[in-house]
């Protein structure tokens, strides 16, 4: 780069000075088939070189330029450099740049530059798609096998076959493109086609041209092993993309959705989509254990026990009483192998031994090991919803996690903020009001500096948070202490009837008794999040995102620790002791519990939708006589939908119909809050950052709340003793045993698989595999974060090789510049000395 | 149901659902969109490829894009001829760009063009202008318009020429999580 190269401003080829020198080939390869391309093309402001020599001609009579100011055109490419940084190093440098004025050629040199014209004309939308399917290419192949290739074979082409393609130097770039495009795979194609910024005829040109090729071209010979691998892996990808589109044609909703978000924009329509991402994880959950557990055992039911009661509408509302007995709980499912009987009276009538004895004439096909297919569908099903939940959140969190620098605020706001999924007319004009608005806020916040409060101020304020807060944290606190008082009262009180042996005398006045502590504990998640909002309201926070994450933390706060006090209720007093309460079988009971408090919750949000919205849209309308509707509290919804799946999720193990009640609970109030939020509600008036608020839902979907329950189902599974009288578990120590025990059997049938038992009792059961499993796994995020380490230092590098590029781009104007003054100046003196004399 | 419709030939519906971000239902649901703007133009038969266009009045009275204050310019930057009057394709390609599944590049190099008023590819302070008059009907006073230009250039011009390039709008967009989902219209 360092060369001497003389300016020969003269020179009839000016365009010379501007090629490319050849060792940049390697890096800039595009550029200089670009520059060569547009000095042959001279579009409409490719003839700079021309135009150069004319100004030059002119010049020696002309005044000077008076060019509009112009500093440091040699700070192309910064990269991401730092605004303050590069006023520092102008200053650095030796240089001087600042007050400098260009002369019009060189600033139409400089916006012809290649990489300036790189979004403007079709050639070099063209030439940018061509590198990017060449380093596509040479990602994607595979380096052929020696073996493939002749001995005399020179080892260059060895290296990537890329390099067989014809080198033709007359092929234009479109048709190299068309090549490359047609060496690449079917959905990279595809994708490069699609984010092509061309338009569509132009598009399916090149599409044609490459597929025209693609049938005139022989295959290469691929040896048959990896012609399997690539069948095997285009059928997946097919397959998936296909049940993608399925998916995609489903539309479910799609005229309501478009209606709320041209209504209030995306916003709310987050919250939406958040409950349809929802019924989606209960319809998959549904499908497998309703295909796996619920259906076999309702093909094969038990005897009947005796003493069923007959269905009385309460058994709706408690899910106990009629529904008890049903396939709906735990305590109905067999824990014998269901077998299909020769007899055509349906189902097995066998007595229910732990170990399954068979009678007589038994089909030996079709069997169905009950308490196995339960323990596998709930370790199955949770560990898909884990990965489909770790899966959504890591994609949501890359694409919304940005280092929140406060350097572009308006530039953001006047490109990202207007909303182009709103088209009520009502909405668009109130959405421009509401970014007048807070552009006028931002301009007053950037102009005026920050009042520094004084520190009797900062101190008031300081207080008002810590009172804020210790009411936040005391409500909290008493509320949870009323559920468990509530609880343990309850609990006594049952054990208390059973040990004075009074007869029942209204058993439905008993079961309505059941839903009090549900009906505490909704009431308690209504009102609570009003207390918080009007601590914040006091609170008066600055900044609406502060606000939003206060409360938010605070509402997260409050229903994790009703949940913890709820598990311990049941996991830690009810399941340690079951028999004190006259229960036979206690999971039955805990689903059922489940039941009530997914079902209150759900009548309770109906009662918040209608008071909370209707009736206050109808009070401030009638009675305050005020024109604004109440807004619609995304994340306060959002929240309740969360809770509300967590107890589905608690529930499953218990009842395992649970999700299909949560997917008839969801669908209603998809369509019940539709209707409130379109009849009640406005827009939200506060900014509100979609993609992060949606990264933060999903993530609070994935840790509180799928983590919470899943540890509370594995902590039922391996250490609460199962009911010894009823569900698929009974006379087993642990839940966990039933894996164990099928070993056993396997073991028994056919001592050679002997070797698998013992290897199954050594991992699941000896904790050391847990400790190296764990182990190796942080290993090997230590190895990636080692990776994400080297690759930052690398852009740093890359980032310093940029800079001192841009340096040279600077010398090589600032030096073209002082010798065009050169010239001009001794031709000027000339000029006037000619003139004087 | 695939087979069934003869609007298109299989080759068209093809390169249509690879070159846009549409799947062959969607595809015919806009071809139903786009006729219905004028039935007496728009034959239904593509077979051939007629050349049909619509003019711009018929285009920005669709309920997309009615109220919309940029609608000529998204009508203007994807229309062939740059007067917003569009073919099929045109129209086509706006929905597909406009849709939720182009990704972010692709949909910043269309904002830019629609920011870009006097269409010279690069962003000046006149089109910053005209820009904030659209997003706040014409709410703000000179002097705030003024200074919120002057500020939006400062933040974001990166070399410094006074006007935001590609470049500097691109490497702007990638700060701004929010671009994918405000970037998108429903159809």
């Amino acid at each position: 780069m360092a060369r001497n190269v003389a300016f020969d401003l003269n020179h009839p080829h000016m365009e010379a000075g501007l090629e490319s020198p050849i060792d940049e080939e390697g890096v800039h390869d595009s550029f200089s088939q670009l520059i060569a391309e547009q000095s042959q093309n001279g579009g409409a402001s490719d003839s700079d070189a021309f135009e150069l020599q004319e100004l030059q001609r002119q010049l020696d009579e002309e005044e000077r330029d008076n060019v509009a100011f112009l500093s440091g055109p040699g700070r192309e490419f910064q990269g991401r450099r730092q605004r303050d940084a590069e006023w520092e190093d102008a200053d650095t440098q030796a240089v001087p740049l600042i007050g400098e004025r260009w002369s019009s050629a060189t600033l139409k040199i400089l916006s012809s530059m290649p990489s300036r014209t790189i979004g403007r004309n079709r050639g070099a939308i063209i030439s940018q798609y061509y590198n990017r399917t060449m380093q596509l290419r040479r990602r994607r192949q595979s380096r052929p096998a020696i073996r493939d290739f002749s001995h005399s074979a020179r080892p260059s082409i060895r290296g990537y076959g890329i390099e067989t393609d014809s080198a033709d130097a007359e092929v234009s770039k479109r048709d190299r493109l068309v090549n490359n495009l047609q060496n690449l795979s079917v959905s990279d194609r595809i994708r490069m086609l699609r984010a092509m910024p061309l338009n569509v005829s132009e598009k399916s040109e090149l599409r044609s041209l490459a597929l025209q090729k693609e049938k005139h071209t022989l295959s290469r010979r691929i040896p048959c092993c990896s012609q399997l691998k690539y069948y095997i892996i285009n059928g997946a990808r097919q397959g998936w993309y296909s049940w993608l589109s399925f998916l995609h044609s489903l539309h479910l909703w799609q005229v309501p959705l478009k209606r709320v978000s041209g209504r209030f924009g995306s916003g709310v329509l987050s919250y939406f989509l958040f409950l349809k991402t929802l019924l989606f994880f209960n319809v998959f959950l549904f499908l497998v254990t309703g295909a796996f557990m619920v259906l076999p055992q309702e093909l094969h039911p038990p005897e009947p026990s005796a003493g069923r009661p007959s269905f009385t509408g309460l058994e709706l509302l408690t899910g106990a009483g009629y529904f008890s007995d049903t396939v709906m709980y735990y305590g109905y499912y067999c824990n014998y192998t269901l077998r299909k009987s020769c007899r055509d009276d349906g189902g097995v009538h066998n007595v229910s031994l732990s170990n399954g004895t068979m009678p007589d004439c038994v089909s030996k096909h079709l069997s169905y090991n009950m308490p196995l297919a339960y323990f596998f569908t709930i370790g199955v099903s949770s560990f898909l919803t884990c990965i489909i939940l770790v899966y959504s959140m890591s994609k949501s969190f890359g694409q919304s996690f940005r280092i929140d620098k406060s350097h572009s605020i308006l530039a953001i706001k006047t490109f990202c903020s207007w909303d182009f999924k709103v088209i009520k007319k009502s909405s668009v004009k109130l959405m421009s009001e509401n970014i007048c608005t807070q552009f006028k806020e931002l301009l007053a916040e950037v102009s005026h500096k920050q009042v520094k409060n004084t520190r009797c101020q900062r101190l008031w304020r300081l207080m008002v948070h810590g009172l804020a807060w210790a009411i936040c944290v005391a409500s909290t606190t008493a509320c949870v202490l009323a559920i468990f008082y509530c609880s343990s009262y309850m609990h006594k009180n049952l054990q208390f009837f059973l040990r004075s042996g009074v007869p029942v005398t209204n058993p439905q006045l008993n079961e309505a008794s059941l839903l009090a502590l549900p009906v505490l504990v909704s009431l308690i998640n209504l009102l609570l999040p009003g207390l918080f909002n009007l601590a914040a309201w006091m609170e008066d926070y600055e900044s609406p995102s502060v606000r939003t994450y206060v409360s938010i933390g605070r509402n997260l706060m409050l229903k994790v620790s009703v949940l913890g006090v709820l598990c311990y209720h049941w996991l830690g007093r009810v399941a340690a002791d079951p028999t004190t309460i006259g229960l036979k079988c206690w999971e039955t009971f805990v689903g059922q519990e489940l039941y009530r408090f997914l079902l209150m919750d759900f009548i309770f949000t109906i009662l918040d939708t209608l008071f909370g919205e209707f009736l206050w849209r109808l009070f401030s309308e009638k009675v305050l006589k005020r024109r604004r509707k109440p807004v619609f509290d995304i994340a306060r919804n959002v929240l309740e939908l969360i809770y509300g799946q967590t107890l589905a999720w608690l529930g499953v193990l218990f009842t395992p119909v649970l999700p299909a009640v949560q997917i008839l609970k969801l669908l209603l109030l998809f369509y019940i809050k539709m209707s409130s939020v379109m009849m009640n509600c406005q827009a939200p008036r506060k900014p509100y950052r979609v993609s992060q608020m949606t990264t933060v839902f999903i993530t609070l979907l994935c840790f509180p709340s799928f983590l919470g329950a899943s540890v509370c189902v594995t902590y039922t599974m391996w250490s609460i003793t199962p009911s010894s009288s009823c569900g698929p578990f009974r006379e087993l120590k642990t839940m966990f045993q039933a894996g164990k025990r099928w070993v056993e059997e396997l073991e028994k049938d056919n001592p050679n698989l002997s070797v698998l038992a013992r290897a199954h009792s050594y991992l699941v059961e000896n904790p050391f595999f847990l400790f190296v499993g764990a182990g190796i796994f942080l290993i090997v995020i230590y190895f990636h974060s080692q990776v994400v380490d080297g690759q930052r230092k690398i852009i740093g590098l890359l980032q310093e090789q940029i800079e001192n590029e841009g340096d040279d781009k600077k010398f090589l104007i600032t030096r073209l510049q002082t010798i065009h003054e050169q010239k001009r100046t001794p031709a000027r003196r000339l000029a006037s000395q000619n003139s004087n004399c | 149901m695939g087979n069934k419709q003869t609007i298109f030939t299989a080759q068209q519906l093809d390169s249509y659902q690879d070159c846009t971000y549409f799947t062959r239902k969607e595809i015919l649901r806009l071809f139903d969109r786009y006729r219905d703007l004028a039935p007496q133009l728009v034959p239904l038969d593509y077979t051939c490829q007629p050349d049909v266009k619509l003019p711009y009045e018929l285009i920005g009275s669709m309920p997309e894009l009615k109220d919309n204050p940029f609608r000529q310019r998204i009508a203007e930057v994807f229309s062939d001829d740059g007067e917003g009057n569009m073919t099929l394709d045109d129209f086509l390609d706006m929905f597909s760009v406009m849709s939720e599944m182009a990704p972010r590049d692709l949909k910043a190099y269309y904002a830019f063009k629609i920011y870009d008023f006097n269409n010279d590819d690069f962003l000046c302070k006149s089109d910053l202008e005209k820009t904030l008059n659209k997003l706040t009907r014409n709410e703000l006073t000179e002097d705030e318009v003024r200074m919120v230009c002057e500020k939006v250039i400062d933040e974001s011009d990166l070399d410094n020429d006074g006007r935001l390039s590609l470049e500097d709008f691109q490497t702007m967009i990638v700060r701004a999580p929010d671009f994918l989902s405000t970037f998108h219209i429903r159809i």
